[in-house]
């Protein structure tokens, strides 16, 4: 009896740390979301009050679909992040197959060479980038952006992609040849879709810090063309910083595409880091 | 008899992308900084001067105080993460990872909510929930009637940057909870059955058994929270501006390597001073990596199962 007993208080303890870190975790963002639905004076009179009838007011969301450009800059966002991930993925997927199917000499270099980038960070080569980016006639275009993304993020991806791929079965593979499929075919129709789970964490790894990078935008890419919704939002805060209205809702905006998209890969993300893709 | 085996050129198609692009982008680019910062302008035309622009960065007042201050303050925020935010995140994985959790999913995604949200979102709340004027904490705190607890955070010096850090921790600890969590649940049952077997169970078996076999895990973040501590910039530059204030109390190396090469306000920005201080963020970083994977990772003993 004893026992059960300890063991019951055990798991409310842990419920209550774990539901009170949430809260915790989720206070900001829950703030900002019912405020952006409410009108200015409920804003700074109960901060903390639901949206309801007296104070419903959509002005903050009207203004921010009026006045920003947030639809071009969310499209620049959106295409940035598709072409990055998918460069990333396509590039990491093909060296990490070569570096976990082939014996070759200069393998074992090439994979430290390329496992070097996680540990270095790519800023430090902001300097030589934006020269070089002048001088291709690069600077802002959403091409030079998405060609830092693919070099930040190919390192991680090879890294976890290469540990994945030892573990599909050299049976199959040997199967395909004998078959008479090129090494071309039994990459692609073979070993890929065999290794979705692990596309899915580095996907999400990859995709934060690019959906979300100031550094580069503010740097690479600062017009009004291309700018993307995070340095938009900088922006905006910055010229409407009396509207909270707007802010507010340029906010909960902000906060729906990335949220969308990680609910999507979570699943396979545990999936993914449990099978010893990161350890 | 052996024929000279064909060359595979696959290898080289499936391998050259990514090392194009990658060394193309990314070393190019880095050795370019590396060997930039060897140079500075005599009047009008780009010399080569050896060290002297380290020289100036450590040595000359006008530069080192800034380069020392911005140093010590990012070791502080690391500090600060080290001492709150892997806890914690340790402390939220063993919980998570405890059998016959209900709701495991529910919480891991919640805490995980804020890793996935921009810098200006996070500077941007933080700043409206801590401002004196407008804020809800003070509200909050007089609620419970802790009002004389209340400081303008983020506006004194002496908490400021510390305020950061623990914004910083708060959006971060998902990461070290989620690599802790995975590492635990790839603990064999027959280890626990074993320990549970001996009597060990609860914190005790956390400290003697799950602790040291998870420590590998807690080397590699550190050694990412050392990474993206010394190359943080964006929610001190949201929260703070490029100047870093108040008084530059909040600067760190990102911001002030920002400030050296693109220039504010009245200065203007100076590239060759900027890659000296990109090369020293280099030095210290590789030095850190250096340490670890000498120092620390060779000692940590893995277990295999």
């Amino acid at each position: 009896m004893a026992n059960t007993r300890s063991h019951t208080g055990r798991s409310i303890a842990a419920h209550a740390i774990l539901l009170t870190y949430t809260l915790i975790a989720l206070f900001p963002v829950f703030v900002i979301v019912i405020n952006s639905f409410k009108s200015r004076r409920a804003i700074f009179a109960e901060p903390l009050m639901p949206p309801m009838p007296g104070n419903w007011d959509l002005v903050g969301y009207t203004t921010v679909l009026e006045q920003g450009d947030f639809f071009q800059y969310f499209l620049n966002s959106m295409t940035v992040t598709v072409a990055s991930l998918f460069f990333v993925l396509l590039f990491g997927a093909m060296a990490a197959f070569a570096l976990s199917e082939y014996r070759f000499r200069g393998n074992l270099l090439m994979g430290l060479y390329l496992a070097l980038g996680i540990m270095i960070p790519i800023r430090l080569g902001t300097v030589a980038i934006l020269e070089m980016m002048v001088s291709a006639g690069l600077v802002n275009t959403l091409t030079a952006l998405v060609l830092v993304y693919t070099a930040q993020g190919l390192p991680l991806a090879v890294f976890i992609l290469s540990e994945f791929m030892r573990t599909v079965s050299d049976d199959l593979k040997n199967a395909g040849r004998i078959d008479g499929l090129s090494e071309y075919r039994i990459f692609f129709t073979l070993v890929l879709p065999l290794v979705r789970p692990a596309m899915a964490t580095v996907a999400v790894f990859t995709m934060i810090p690019i959906w979300n990078d100031l550094w580069f935008p503010l740097i690479l890419a600062p017009s009004e063309e291309t700018k993307t919704i995070t340095l938009g939002s900088q922006v905006f805060i910055g010229q409407f910083v009396t509207n909270w209205n707007a802010v507010l809702a340029a906010l909960s905006l902000a906060i729906v595409p990335v949220l969308v998209l990680y609910l999507i890969f979570s699943r396979q993300l545990i999936r993914g880091i449990t099978a010893g893709a990161v350890k | 008899m052996a024929s000279k085996r064909p060359i595979r050129w696959h290898i080289g198609v499936f391998l050259a992308p990514a090392v194009l692009v990658y060394t193309a982008i990314m070393i190019v680019p880095l050795f370019g900084t590396l060997n930039l910062s060897l140079y500075n302008l005599d009047g009008q035309n780009r010399i080569f001067v050896g060290l002297t622009n380290f020289v100036t960065l450590f040595g000359d007042p006008r530069w080192s105080d800034a380069f020392w201050n911005a140093l010590w303050n990012n070791c502080w925020f690391f500090i600060i993460h080290m001492l709150v935010q892997n806890p914690i995140g340790i402390l939220l994985a063993a919980l998570l990872s405890s059998p016959r959790l209900r709701m495991a999913a529910f919480y891991r995604t919640a805490i995980f909510i804020p890793t996935i949200l921009s810098f200006v979102i996070v500077g941007f709340v933080w700043k409206l929930i801590l401002s004196p004027i407008w804020g809800i904490a003070p509200g909050m705190l007089d609620a419970v009637g802790l009002k004389f607890l209340f400081a303008p955070w983020l506006g004194k010096e002496e908490y400021a940057l510390t305020t950061l850090a623990l914004i910083s921790v708060w959006q971060f600890v998902g990461i070290p909870m989620m690599l802790i969590y995975a590492a635990l649940l790839s603990i064999p049952d027959d280890v626990i059955e074993a320990a549970e077997m001996d009597g060990l169970t609860g914190w005790s078996q956390f400290w003697k058994i799950k602790l040291p076999l998870i420590l590998p895990s807690i080397g590699i973040i550190s050694i990412l929270t050392f990474v993206g501590n010394f190359n943080a910039f964006d929610l001190i530059y949201v929260a703070q501006g490029a100047l870093a204030g108040p008084d530059f109390s909040t600067d760190i190396l990102g911001t002030f390597l920002y400030r050296t090469f693109f220039g504010f306000q009245l200065q203007l920005g100076d590239p060759y001073m900027g890659s000296a201080i990109a090369t020293a963020m280099f030095g210290i970083i590789l030095l850190g990596v250096c340490i670890y994977l000498f120092g620390i990772q060779t000692r940590l003993r893995r277990y295999q199962f």
